[in-house]
């Protein structure tokens, strides 16, 4: 059959689906790698994960362009945008920091967030319309907003693999997933500046939010401006903390994570807190 | 091997067949090494030949036109040792063809080393071969035998675990401080006491590149002496509590009957250092540090018995996958036996064909 498009007839989501089956496939590789005790091929998840990105970006592009602006207009696009978020970065700092393991992880993170946003389809039934009042600034604070969010969501990674080391090595536990593991100061070293790298994401979206919000407070729903507010507070105090030694170890990783998680459940009041009324639903959307 | 024909063999003893008495008595002087060199290249029907010998073995590789110049081979080997050759049959293990060459790579592979897998092997094979290429006495036997020996001895490494986890007390405390600080070019090691095992591994320290070493005994110019002896620094034994926390790795090896850091040592050392962890290696027996520290957040301890079951632990998988890299390297013996076959032609007979009949006086494979 011969179609007058190059690209194949498909939906934004089953591109977004085709992205999810690549983390998957990448978790798969890890998994086996694992059981088999051996160290899986890095350059081989890279390149799962790289295509997984590239699937998901170009679902992302087809949800833009027929949303005509950044897909960030309800819970599905705004977890769909924090996974493509954390693959970047990882994409930028796997080949950087070379540090092992961090694939899997990322890959199992990216599983997790897309494939929960695809199956549970109230997510995505209704989508608000002109979120951004055509204002790419308010536009560019929420995509910054989210990319932090996708810099904390592999800050907990990392923050993870920090406190499965620490077991490993206080428990003698050493082999199997263990074995590969990075050092405990290349984890520590990479959550400081996944730390750092999201606070300061975090603070230049919230300051171009806040011009928006000074000039017309009544357009911005409380709720939204506190709880928003919060997360960038306790972000930044924990980095201050950590800066000053005050808060090292274990005890940062458990808050790095714990704090993850809180992040995440507070897009659902930043989410349902906007007021503008709803549009139809967007399963068709190409 | 006929009158007249060529084969690639291997004459020579090691660990599995002479006791380290007499293999004391193996190792050639290295300053006759240059002569004997000359000798062995001197010899007639003898045109390639390589001399492995490391502290467990002295092995000959090489092709010989016939079973004669393995004998002379022998007798100029028992010379210059001043060894009975009758001695030297009776610890002489000899193959040849696919025999001899599955004996190399096994013994390139760590297989057949006294330490199961371990990878040092490796480089004195290697260093040997280049040897005799310097000395002209590789030809193109020896060339394809051990460039492929040293390919597949890294498929043998990277396809099993024979070569994986560290097997002495030693080197699995370095393996410890590689995952805890990555690399050990910043870490400064403090050595408590002047143990043996404490001195081995403060060297096993040294020599993965710790930034810096210091030893500390209870009597000063002991210190002092054992840290000439490691290019170290010495810092005197009241000073050890107050500077603890200058150190990333502590490696304690005193004959102390008591503890002599305790949790509360530790305790005001990491408020110096907060973010920084710090590794225990507690030697000594009675323990010179006090179990309790390992309960510290970011503090490591792990002790004599620890490193020991972590040591056995790995000796145990590295036995386990012997099987698998033994059917490997079996399997590319094979190959490259009847590659060499096919290229040298009727040059080189079937390694079945009756041959060192009048050689084979000692223990053969």
């Amino acid at each position: 059959m011969v179609t007058g498009s190059p690209m194949p007839d498909f939906t934004d989501r089953t591109w977004l689906w085709f992205a999810t089956a690549c983390y998957l496939a990448g978790f798969v590789l890890g998994t086996v790698a694992w059981l088999r005790e051996r160290r899986h091929s890095r350059a081989l998840m890279y390149a799962i994960i790289g295509a997984g990105f590239a699937l998901q970006t170009f679902g992302l592009y087809q949800r833009g362009l027929a949303v005509k602006g950044c897909p960030l207009g309800n819970t599905f696009e705004i977890f769909q945008f924090t996974a493509w978020s954390a693959i970047a970065l990882y994409l930028v700092i796997g080949a950087t920091f070379r540090l092992s393991l961090l694939g899997y992880f990322t890959s199992l993170l990216g599983a997790v967030l897309t494939s929960v946003s695809l199956a549970i389809p109230g997510w995505d039934a209704l989508r608000r319309v002109d979120v951004f009042g055509g204002n790419p600034w308010i536009e560019f604070h929420a995509a910054l907003a989210l990319f932090s969010y996708g810099v904390f969501a592999l800050l907990a990674l990392t923050s993870v693999m920090y406190l499965l080391q620490v077991f490993s090595l206080k428990k003698h536990h050493l082999y199997g997933l263990f074995a590969f593991l990075p050092s405990i100061r290349d984890l520590d070293h990479i959550n400081l500046r996944l730390l750092s790298a999201g606070v300061l994401i975090l603070s230049a979206s919230l300051a171009v939010g806040s011009v928006y919000w000074l000039q017309d407070p009544a357009k911005v729903n409380l709720a939204k401006v506190v709880t928003t507010a919060a997360v960038w507070a306790a972000y930044a105090l924990v980095l201050a903390l950590r800066l000053g030694n005050r808060l090292v170890a274990k005890r940062l990783a458990w808050i790095c994570v714990g704090l993850f998680a809180v992040a995440l459940l507070s897009l659902k009041p930043v989410d349902s807190s906007r007021s503008r009324p709803p549009a139809p639903p967007v399963a068709t959307l190409r | 091997m006929s009158a007249s024909a060529a084969t690639f063999f291997l004459i020579g003893a090691s660990h599995h067949t002479a006791p380290i008495e007499v293999r004391e008595r193996l190792a050639p002087a290295p300053d006759k090494l240059a002569a004997f060199h000359a000798t062995l290249g001197a010899l007639p029907g003898l045109p390639e030949v390589v001399m492995l010998s490391t502290c467990n073995r002295v092995e000959f590789y090489g092709v010989a036109a016939s079973s004669d110049a393995l004998v002379q081979l022998q007798q100029a080997f028992c010379s210059l040792q001043g060894l009975a050759p009758d001695a030297f049959a009776a610890i002489c293990r000899q193959a040849q063809g696919r025999d001899a060459i599955e004996h190399l790579l096994a013994v390139a592979c760590g297989m057949d080393s006294q330490m199961l897998g371990e990878t040092e092997i490796l480089g004195q094979v290697k260093e040997a071969y280049a040897g005799a290429q310097a000395r002209r006495t590789a030809g193109p036997v020896l060339n394809r035998v051990f460039q492929k020996t040293f390919q597949y001895a890294k498929y043998v490494r990277t396809h099993t675990a024979l070569n994986e986890g560290q097997i002495s007390v030693a080197n699995v405390a370095v393996d410890l401080a590689l995952k805890i600080f990555g690399d050990l070019g910043s870490a400064r090691v403090l050595l408590l006491g002047a143990g043996e095992i404490g001195e081995k591994t403060a060297k096993a320290f040294q020599s993965r590149g710790a930034g810096s070493l210091t030893v500390a005994s209870r009597t000063l110019p002991r210190a002092m002496e054992l840290a000439t002896t490691l290019d170290a620094t010495a810092l005197p034994w009241e000073h050890v509590a107050a500077h603890l926390g200058d150190y990333s790795i502590v490696v304690g090896s005193t004959a102390a009957p008591e503890t002599v850091v305790t949790a509360e040592h530790v305790t005001a050392a990491m408020k110096k250092r907060p973010a920084d962890p710090l590794f225990f290696i507690d030697l000594a027996l009675p323990r010179d540090i006090e179990a309790n520290v390992a309960e510290l957040d970011n503090v490591f301890l792990y002790n004599l018995d620890d490193l020991a079951r972590i040591a056995e632990e790995n000796r145990a998988a590295r036995a386990s996958e012997v099987a698998r890299a033994r059917a490997i390297v079996t399997a590319k013996a094979e190959a490259l036996w009847k590659q060499i076959e096919a290229q040298a032609g009727a040059a080189m007979p079937s390694p079945t064909a009756p041959a060192l009949t009048s050689f084979r006086t000692g223990r053969t494979e």
